[in-house]
């Protein structure tokens, strides 16, 4: 059997500080995550034998994802247009937009804190970079995400919205949601791979930010301009992807917030990447 | 050229418990800090060193087995050949395309074809679709599964998925090589197969570290051999005379 001995949590403390800022700590991280790009193709075939597995044998398979989230559309825009007084018209594409870039958002954070506790099996065995497990995280969502815009189109066809330039943005949005989904997943599941109960948090978090963030709910409803709202990011992530879709360009001051995640959200990422990736095999 | 240098190489885990694994603990300890700093000590942490202090450096050529009792961290040292471990202290020096072969079904799913696994197995033994395309008729016509390689593999028997696994696993051939245990199962007419195929395939590695309790595999395989006890190195040399000593040592007859 292994020694055990018990020493001094300030010593090993001490020692995991010193190995976490060795020299060239920085470089191995950014080296794993430009090495997991290259391993898309690994990827790539996990996130998607990870949906396929979860609808096997199912007959419509995935796209239970575009009619469960359709169903979802439907009844609230039904019920709460008549309690908002919105006209449907208006109504369901909203919330159909909102819902796709919601649930894009949401399922990245909260699948973003089993990155790496859930692939502890192919940690242990296998000497890929470790970013491959976040890519993963990203692209299975993507893949899903492209399941429940269907909902968007197939409402966008019953009552016309303005198809122009501005769904471009809209790509450019998710790009965005995608880049910082990356540094979701990454950090998340680092913090989660030590912290049991990081996920439980996050996912409590994450179901009142639903009722916080206008989805249902529209902006101009709000008597005033409140922090509540403004302090959301996830507000400003949503809009930058539905405004679009529905055709208006997203104010300026969405781009600045995001762009100002993107870069704290990395910088973070990368510090605490640089500390501690060496450590997430040793604590899945 | 393919050589691994390691150099005074010590993997420590931490033994975290649920309580101490929970942010609660975290919190609290942090918000009654002063006290447990008045009383030095009180805060431990258990540490398992289940590598101490190892030094092996294998050149080309090399056909290391790694021998010793359960726990002696055989398993660790691979783990830390294949870059999963960084250790917590000393240097590792590896040059060459390292393969770690733990489990050869890891990556298999059994919904999909057989062939559609021979991708997925391939591509988790780092080959690219171009590169497993080039093998796919080699590893089919090993297989002999024909058909079958149509259906799902949950439809397979276990020898079955075990020749699929194994006749993608050893398509590859790595500059080094890490073995754990158990390769090769099966009936009796693949097993003559799959060792003569385990030969070429092991002819081929630059370095080969085995990881065993089988005698006769590793006599088969190795030249030279690691005897490791509680996380070190006992004994470095060739084989017949670490396994004698190793004999000697566990009062085995």
């Amino acid at each position: 059997m292994p020694d055990t001995e018990v020493s001094k949590s300030s010593s090993w403390f001490a020692a995991q500080c010193h190995h976490a800022t060795r020299s060239g700590q920085l470089r191995n991280a950014l080296a794993d995550i430009s090495n997991g790009w290259g391993h898309r193709s690994l990827w790539m075939t996990i996130g998607l034998h990870t949906i396929r597995q979860t609808y096997r044998r199912s007959f419509i398979g995935p796209f239970w994802i575009t009619i469960s989230m359709g169903v979802m559309v439907a009844a609230i825009g039904v019920l709460y247009g008549q309690i908002f007084k919105i006209e449907v018209r208006e109504y369901l594409p909203y919330l159909a937009a909102g819902f796709f870039s919601w649930g894009l958002i949401s399922s990245l954070v909260n699948e973003g804190c089993q990155t790496f506790n859930g692939a502890e099996n192919l940690i242990k065995q296998l000497n890929a970079p470790l970013s491959t497990h976040a890519y993963r995280v990203v692209w299975s969502n993507f893949l899903t995400a492209m399941h429940t815009i269907w909902v968007f189109v197939a409402v966008a066809l019953v009552f016309p919205v303005a198809v122009g330039w501005s769904w471009l943005l809209a790509v450019l949005g998710i790009a965005l949601i995608l880049l910082n989904g990356l540094w979701v997943a990454l950090l998340l599941g680092l913090l989660s791979a030590r912290f049991r109960d990081i996920p439980m948090i996050v996912g409590s978090i994450v179901q009142v930010l639903f009722f916080m963030t206008p989805i249902f709910w529209q902006v101009d409803m709000l008597p005033g301009r409140s922090v509540l709202l403004d302090g959301n990011p996830f507000y400003h992530f949503v809009t930058v992807v539905r405004s679009p879709l529905l055709g208006q360009v997203p104010a300026f001051e969405h781009w600045i917030v995001i762009f100002g995640v993107t870069i704290v959200g990395w910088t973070l990422t990368l510090l605490a990447y640089t500390a501690y990736r060496w450590r997430i095999p040793y604590w899945v | 050229m393919a050589s691994i240098r390691l150099n005074k190489v010590a993997v420590s885990f931490p033994i975290y418990d649920a309580s101490s694994r929970s942010l609660k603990k975290r919190l609290i300890r942090t918000g009654t800090g002063g006290r447990i700093q008045s009383q030095p000590g009180s805060g431990k942490v258990s540490v398992v060193k289940a590598l101490d202090d190892v030094s092996l450096s294998f050149q080309d050529g090399d056909y290391v087995g790694l021998i010793g009792h359960n726990g002696s961290g055989k398993t660790t040292l691979l783990r830390v050949l294949a870059g999963i471990y960084e250790p917590s202290a000393g240097t590792v020096e590896i040059q060459g395309h390292a393969v770690p072969l733990f489990d050869v079904a890891l990556g298999m799913d059994q919904e999909s074809t057989g062939y559609e696994n021979i991708v997925m197995r391939g591509l988790f033994l780092g080959l690219t679709h171009q590169q497993i395309k080039q093998r796919v008729d080699d590893i089919v016509e090993f297989t002999e599964l024909g058909d079958f390689l149509n259906l799902p593999i949950r439809t397979y028997s276990a020898g079955m998925r075990m020749r699929l696994a194994f006749a993608v696993s050893t398509s590859i051939v790595p500059d080094i090589l890490l073995l754990d245990e158990g390769i090769g199962a099966g009936d009796a007419a693949f097993l003559e197969k799959a060792n003569k195929r385990l030969d070429a395939f092991t002819g081929k590695a630059a370095i080969i570290v085995l990881a065993s309790h089988s005698e006769p595999l590793v006599r088969k395989i190795c030249r030279t051999c690691v005897l490791m006890e509680h996380g070190k190195v006992l004994r470095v040399g060739e084989t017949d005379a670490i396994l004698e000593y190793y004999k000697d040592r566990s009062g085995a007859p």
